[in-house]
């Protein structure tokens, strides 16, 4: 009955992470599809920083830098921080409030498949005449006129992706909503499982509009609307708007996540109660409700006039006040406790000077005054490179070495991980911290190369020697990953030794129905409140009984392949190519047809008997 | 109580739609599918708003000539009423009533096709007496777009019915199909509410200019 993988073939292997609704699973295919595509972005990254590196640079063409630079925005935006933060959602929030499973495995699975050949589809661009070149924020102005197909690979495979997304965003809420375990109130619920909730709510109503858009853009490029058109009575503001509305929330979904791993991990490491932590989730809760009101703070630039842009500038600086009891309650949750300098812990102390910084000139591009000087210089790319990179990819690294032994059963290398640390810390600040300056100087972004004596050639050498330490941090790091990977030293329950929620309650990697007995929760930091108590593990809250599993279903890969093929054939429409229709009707059916096979077939799932499940004695490695 | 039990009318619970784990699931999930689609339609309406009666010459007739209220006003109360229809079926599912339930999800079906048939019908008179199209204006982009939004909705939603339907006809009501047939009514009351704002908003708001 237990599905362990190492016994298998290849093949089975496969096929086994080919139909699963396991959302551990699902959980390290999102780290493995994320991974490859940071690798990606980061690849484009290090190709606009060589670039960048000396003026009047011919490492690249001008033409082929807009592509690197939109595909490198979009790849980290959409298809590595996204697919990052769900994996750790996947692995561990459903473990935190109790549950044997999500709500809905299959729609989950089906979340994943639709994200990755969505990502394949827009990568796809690449090799066939050329990825989109407009910027991740794709503005329709500048959109429309692309020769190329890219922006159509863009808008189609964003689309496909996006709509991955939003089930995944469903099926968090609901889980976390209906299936806490006993005694696991909200108020009770961990950190990370209420940023995981109020990002999914984010998702719910912020994806729509960026589908609206998307669907726009679509029309207008293959199917001959005129949305974004200004000389058939269009307007290109809407794609503006449309988008912002989505991509303001969108770096919420983003940081929440983060600000949840970091609040777990002070806990843990200080070995204290999180401080504050019903403000914590009031400040959670506040940025969420906020981050929908601010964005034209975007487009100050645009000419919405004064009092728009003064509404939005006092909403947009609102947002500090949460985040700055965020910021305290973290600090004052290391005041008194006994800090351990792990590498996950490393990551969080340095998270937040560095996140303030980005604050900071985040309230400095609020003032919308101010702005228009800031406004496309690399001012606002330091900006918001230290946001996302000093506070969701600090996260997502720090998360990566918290819960690789619950994901897989074994720790990462502690020694290896602080060099990752330290050359990525350094290697951070080097690349983007001079950036403040060059945008101040007047360097405008998204410029393919600059002249001599301009005086931008000393700092622009210093962001790209920093890009260089990131990547030797990142391969340092996939050294960790290899090694430990082969070491495969099996850990228990709690490999931190200071574990306070209900994940570190059970083996490493769980069993794959997750708890034997669903476990009683008598308050906040459940695990904890029972090891101080003097208990070696949690008190079931139930007799041990029959357990209700779902099938694995290979549909949700049939499913997501359709609209890849009908991507295809969307493509081949605008081109005015007469495989076009069949292609895109062939792909719907796949789809259509898949989901109708899906809807007719009964699945009950199956049960695992009370006598096996008293066999077996949960020494881990079942997953 | 599980999916597969056997049910009788004394054993069939009161909110048969909310008796398992998976269909208390089911539900909430599809209210918070149905909060989405609202800001789905919401971003529409706001595009259409934005680029209403918005064409490139004076030419191109405006929403205050094209639209024909008789036929839209059938193809309202074909909905509405459609809607109420659907109600009386969940009434039937709840008391355990399969026939009846069957039924008025047939009248619901009717009624909804008759919908869908009158939208295709004024789509094409738009087109061929006016030259209204998606591709003349933006205005026209934006029209088709939000309305075929919503008719799109409508299709998927007979589609499902009929789906539900035929699948279970042979084997009647259970705890497995009932939550199956409560959602997809809830579908249907959805596309009836978006219907109502696209009343007003394009077509009565579109007669007085």
């Amino acid at each position: 009955m237990s599905t362990l993988a190492q016994k298998k073939g290849f093949g089975a292997t496969l096929w086994d992470y080919l139909t699963t609704v396991d959302h551990k699973k699902i959980a390290i295919l999102y780290l493995i599809a994320g991974g490859f595509f940071f690798l990606v972005g980061g690849l484009e990254a290090m190709v606009i920083r060589i670039q960048l590196a000396i003026p009047n640079n011919d490492f690249v063409s001008a033409g082929f830098y807009n592509e690197v630079l939109t595909m490198h925005g979009t790849t980290m935006i959409f298809l590595a921080a996204m697919p990052l933060v769900f994996a750790f959602m996947n692995a561990v929030m459903p473990l935190q409030i109790g549950a044997r499973d999500v709500a809905f495995p299959f729609v989950n699975a089906l979340g994943f498949w639709l994200f990755f050949f969505g990502g394949v589809f827009l990568n796809m661009s690449w090799f066939l005449g050329g990825a989109p070149d407009a910027g991740w924020t794709s503005y329709a102005s500048l959109a429309l006129e692309s020769p190329t197909n890219g922006i159509d690979f863009y808008a189609l495979g964003l689309q496909i992706s996006g709509a991955g997304t939003l089930m995944g965003g469903i099926n968090f809420l609901v889980t976390i909503i209906n299936m806490r375990a006993p005694g696991m109130t909200y108020m009770r619920m961990p950190m990370f499982t209420w940023s995981t909730f109020v990002t999914s709510a984010l998702i719910l109503f912020a994806f729509p509009p960026l589908t609206v858009g998307l669907f726009l853009m679509i029309f207008d490029r293959m199917f001959g609307s005129n949305f974004f058109d200004a000389s058939a009575g269009g307007n290109t503001i809407i794609w503006e708007h449309l988008f912002w509305i989505f991509g303001h929330p969108e770096v919420y979904i983003l940081i929440l996540p983060a600000f949840g791993i970091f609040s777990e991990i002070f806990a843990i490491f200080s070995r204290k109660r999180l401080f504050g932590y019903s403000s914590m989730v009031f400040a959670t809760v506040l940025i969420g409700f906020l981050g929908f009101m601010v964005w034209a703070h975007h487009m100050f630039t645009t000419g919405l006039g004064p009092i728009a842009n003064a509404i939005f500038a006092v909403a947009t600086m609102a947002i500090g006040v949460p985040t700055g009891i965020k910021i305290f309650n973290w600090l004052f949750t290391m005041w008194g406790g006994s800090i351990t300098f792990t590498t996950p812990m490393l990551y969080a102390i340095a998270f937040i000077p560095s996140f303030v910084m980005g604050g900071v000139t985040g309230i400095m591009v609020a003032s919308a005054a101010a702005d228009y000087q800031f406004h496309d210089t690399y001012f606002v790319v330091a900006h918001f490179h230290y946001v996302i990179v000093g506070g969701v990819v600090f996260a997502i690294l720090a998360g990566t070495h918290l819960y690789w032994p619950k994901m897989f059963g074994t720790m990462l290398n502690e020694f290896l991980g602080k060099i990752t640390f330290w050359l990525f810390l350094i290697g951070f600040h080097l690349t983007f911290f001079i950036q403040h300056f060059l945008g101040v100087w007047g360097m405008p972004r998204r410029i393919f190369t600059f002249l001599p004596d301009q005086g931008f050639e000393t700092s622009n050498m210093v962001s790209t020697i920093g890009a260089f330490f990131m990547a030797v941090a990142v391969i340092v790091m996939l050294i960790n990953v290899i090694m430990t990977s082969i070491k495969n030293e099996r850990v228990g329950n709690d490999p931190w030794g200071d574990g306070r929620t209900l994940e570190w309650s059970i083996p490493s990697p769980p069993p794959f129905y997750n708890f034997k007995q669903l476990p009683l929760v008598r308050g906040l930091d459940a695990y904890w409140i029972e090891k101080m108590d003097g208990k070696k593990g949690m008190t079931p809250a139930e007799p041990l009984g029959d357990i209700h599993m779902p099938n694995s279903s290979f549909v949700p890969v049939v499913i997501s392949f359709g609209l890849f093929v009908a991507a295809f054939g969307a493509v081949g429409i605008g081109d005015k190519e007469a495989y076009g229709i069949p292609v895109l009707v062939i792909g719907f059916l796949i789809t259509f047809g898949s989901m109708f096979f899906r809807s007719v077939k009964d699945d009950h799932g199956f049960h695992i008997h009370k006598e096996d499940l008293m066999n077996d004695d949960d020494k881990g490695g079942k997953a | 109580m599980h999916a597969d039990e056997k049910m009788t009318y004394e054993t069939w619970p009161a909110a048969p739609e909310k008796a398992t784990l998976e269909a208390k699931n089911k539900f909430l999930g599809f209210w918070l599918f149905l909060g989405g689609e609202t800001v789905l339609f919401a971003s529409l309406f706001a595009t259409y708003l934005a680029l209403k009666d918005k064409v490139p010459n004076s030419e191109h007739y405006l929403a205050k000539d094209l639209f024909d209220l008789p036929l839209v006003f059938m193809a309202t109360m074909l909905l509405l009423t459609s809607s109420l229809t659907s109600v009386y079926a969940m009434y039937h599912m709840k008391n355990f009533d399969f026939k009846k339930m069957q039924l008025w999800l047939g009248i619901t079906v009717l009624l909804g096709a008759g919908f869908l048939g009158l939208e295709i019908y004024e789509f094409n008179h738009y087109v061929h007496e006016y030259h209204h199209t998606f591709t003349s204006s933006a205005f026209g982009s934006a029209f088709y777009t939000l309305t075929g939004f919503h008719g799109a909705h409508v299709a998927f939603g007979l589609a499902w019915i009929i789906t539900l339907m035929v699948r279970n006809s042979g084997r009647g009501l259970d705890l497995y199909n009932a939550p199956k047939f409560y959602v997809a009514s809830l579908y249907w009351h959805f596309i009836d509410v978006v219907w109502v704002f696209i009343f007003t908003v394009v077509y009565l708001m579109g007669m007085v200019g």
